[in-house]
């Protein structure tokens, strides 16, 4: 499949540079033309939101560095002392920021779940898919490394926690944990190296959703329906979809701003306006709300699985939980997309989501007692579902007929395609 | 490529599969070296490496108190231990644990235990040095995070740790003065 340029409608100078660079014929064909479902849904909104939140992400980080100072006798109050109190708007561009890291995965998560739903990452989008995930990978490791930053309590026992978690690997852990921390504990040497890392790899990031949408714009998008569309059932990405692009971006900046303004420390721990204490490990220590699920498989191997000790098994768990996503477009065996046509399916998607919130709030419940066994219930569906569920339902289950185009469940005539 | 069609169809090592195995070598070589520096320099440096030794002085410290000092960046827990600590440590059958270690190495003057205080899970530091702190169902220490209980000998009983709490080098100056380091 071969994607047809449209020379870009420009004169004079414009075209001149075009001829020589052909920059504004590229962004005319991805912005303008680009062919576009004519059905898509507001759960299709969610991929530009997060684009956005990432730029604003960019702007209000790169201002930050201006005010911030990254030494662990200074970060603590260069954040909580000179940028909220001192800086001329430091409190909005920081309150920004940092709830612009939970919006963004909020919006990120609801994409991926979205793909889950209407099947986006079956042939021909694998690798579209792919690089999303290895967005999502790389905004984890930011937002963990950004989370440091403010050198609160809480901050330094998450980088304890998490770079901890390489200690489990044999043999060698140690070594990699020491050589991560430039020490023998968190302290100066990594705050510094994660504030290096932490202004990279946004960057990372926008060279990944560069070829995130080159992929898209290739295969063209998925749509409700999860049917190939024709040309007839397209049109150009503006105006129709930059119009309804804005107007979700309003809806979503109401939220946002409601709680940078109104709320904006719901995302932040007590603990954290305490300054970083190494000989204090806080009574209840629990990761950002988005990586809750993530937190709660690790700590749901308790028990040894042969020869892997449990810290191991943990972290192998929490790892895969993740990884398991790069497989999903083989691990799911049906040729149906879309979720509309597949009874079954759409129940199971739905039990998902549920097992992925009960893991978030097991996440943030002390590991004890009850709350163990649920986590282990939880996690054990979560891979059953990936790894069991989908394989099989793709042999087993019945999808209902899948209409040829958009003219038929509009005009609604007899021929389908399964029927054929 | 320069190979020439018949030799190479015969299977023959020829000079230039030799220079190729020595310039991808020098190559791979060259390139790991080059990277060495980069990777190297993010290793604890001279500043960090420079170990400072913590001497302890053990007079003021009751039995069944517990301090906490810093050593290299690390919390280090000094329990005066009682005999009840004691012996609730050296009773335990070994094949009950999960890191066997007998009480005696871990605490060659049974009266004194001196451990790394950081959880062997997850790098935590386990509660249990105040009084009125939890501490654990054996009566050592227990760690917050993800639910690790260790003995009054510092050793995992119960929960994700692996490992016993580490034994920092340390030796007795004199009956009541300990160095760390």
């Amino acid at each position: 499949m071969q994607r047809e340029f449209v020379e870009a409608p420009v004169r004079g100078v414009l075209k001149w540079i075009d001829r020589r660079l052909p920059v504004i014929t590229w962004a005319y064909n991805e912005l303008v033309v680009y062919p576009a479902p004519k059905n898509l849904n507001y759960w299709w909104n969610f991929g530009s939101l997060a684009g956005i939140m990432l730029t604003i992400q960019i702007v209000t980080g790169i201002v930050l560095v201006m005010h911030y100072t990254p030494h662990v006798d200074m970060a603590f109050d260069s954040v909580e002392g000179y940028i909220m109190r001192d800086v001329n708007w430091g409190w909005l561009i920081r309150y920004l920021h940092a709830n612009g890291a939970s919006m963004f995965f909020a919006l990120v998560y609801i994409h991926i779940f979205r793909g889950m739903y209407y099947g986006s990452y079956k042939e021909p989008r694998e690798l579209l898919w792919i690089l999303g995930v290895l967005i999502l990978v790389v905004m984890m490791a930011t937002a963990f490394m950004g989370y440091v930053l403010p050198w609160g309590n809480m901050s330094y026992w998450a980088a304890t926690v998490i770079t901890n978690l390489f200690s489990a690997i044999p043999l060698v852990g140690e070594t990699i944990v020491t050589w991560l921390w430039g020490g023998f504990t968190v302290d100066n040497p990594t705050l510094q190296r994660f504030f290096s890392l932490h202004y990279l790899l946004p960057f990372v990031i926008f060279a990944l959703v560069f070829l995130h949408i080159l992929a898209l714009h290739q295969v063209g998008s998925n749509n409700p329906l999860g049917i190939d569309l024709t040309k007839k059932d397209k049109i150009p990405f503006h105006p129709y979809y930059t119009i309804k692009d804005m107007f979700g971006l309003g809806v979503f900046l109401l939220v946002y701003g409601y709680f940078v303004f109104f709320a904006p420390t719901a995302f932040i721990e007590p603990v954290n306006f305490e300054p970083a204490n190494p000989l204090q490990t806080p009574p209840h220590i629990v990761p950002e709300w988005y990586f809750l699920p993530f937190y709660a498989i690790l700590r749901a191997i308790t028990f040894d699985i042969l020869f892997i000790p449990a810290k191991l098994g943990g972290v192998i768990a929490m790892f895969a939980s993740i990884f398991v996503l790069f497989l999903l477009p083989w691990l799911d065996t049906s040729p149906v997309r879309s979720a509309r046509f597949r009874p079954i399916y759409r129940q199971f998607f739905w039990i998902l989501v549920l097992d992925v919130l009960v893991l978030g709030y097991i996440g943030g419940q002390p590991p004890e007692g009850w709350y163990v066994t649920v986590g282990q219930i939880a996690t054990a569906y979560y891979f059953l579902h990936f790894l069991v569920i989908l394989p099989l339902l793709g042999k087993l289950e019945r999808p209902l007929p899948l209409p040829s185009g958009l003219d038929e469940p509009v005009l609604g005539t007899a021929g389908t395609r399964a029927a054929k | 490529m320069a190979h020439t069609s018949s030799r190479e169809g015969s299977g023959e090592t020829t000079r230039r599969d030799f220079l190729e195995l020595v310039s991808w070598s020098t190559l791979a070589v060259g390139t790991a070296v080059g990277l060495w520096p980069f990777v190297d320099s993010l290793n604890p440096s001279k500043e960090v490496l420079a170990l400072a030794s913590t001497e302890v002085d053990l007079e003021p410290i009751e039995p069944g108190q517990r301090v906490t000092v810093m050593w290299r960046g690390k919390p280090v827990f000094v329990a005066h231990r009682t005999p009840e600590e004691i012996e609730a440590a050296r009773a335990t059958p070994l094949d009950e644990l999960r890191d066997p270690e007998p009480d005696e190495k871990r605490a060659p003057r049974p009266e004194w235990l001196v451990v790394i205080g950081i959880c062997t899970h997850l790098g935590c530091v386990p509660v249990g040095q105040r009084s009125g702190e939890p501490r654990g169902d054996w009566g050592g220490w227990f760690c917050p995070c993800h639910g690790s209980h260790y003995d009054t000998a510092g050793r995992i009983r119960k929960g994700p740790a692996p490992l016993n709490l580490h034994l920092p080098p340390y030796t007795f100056v004199t009956d009541t003065l300990v160095r760390i380091g």
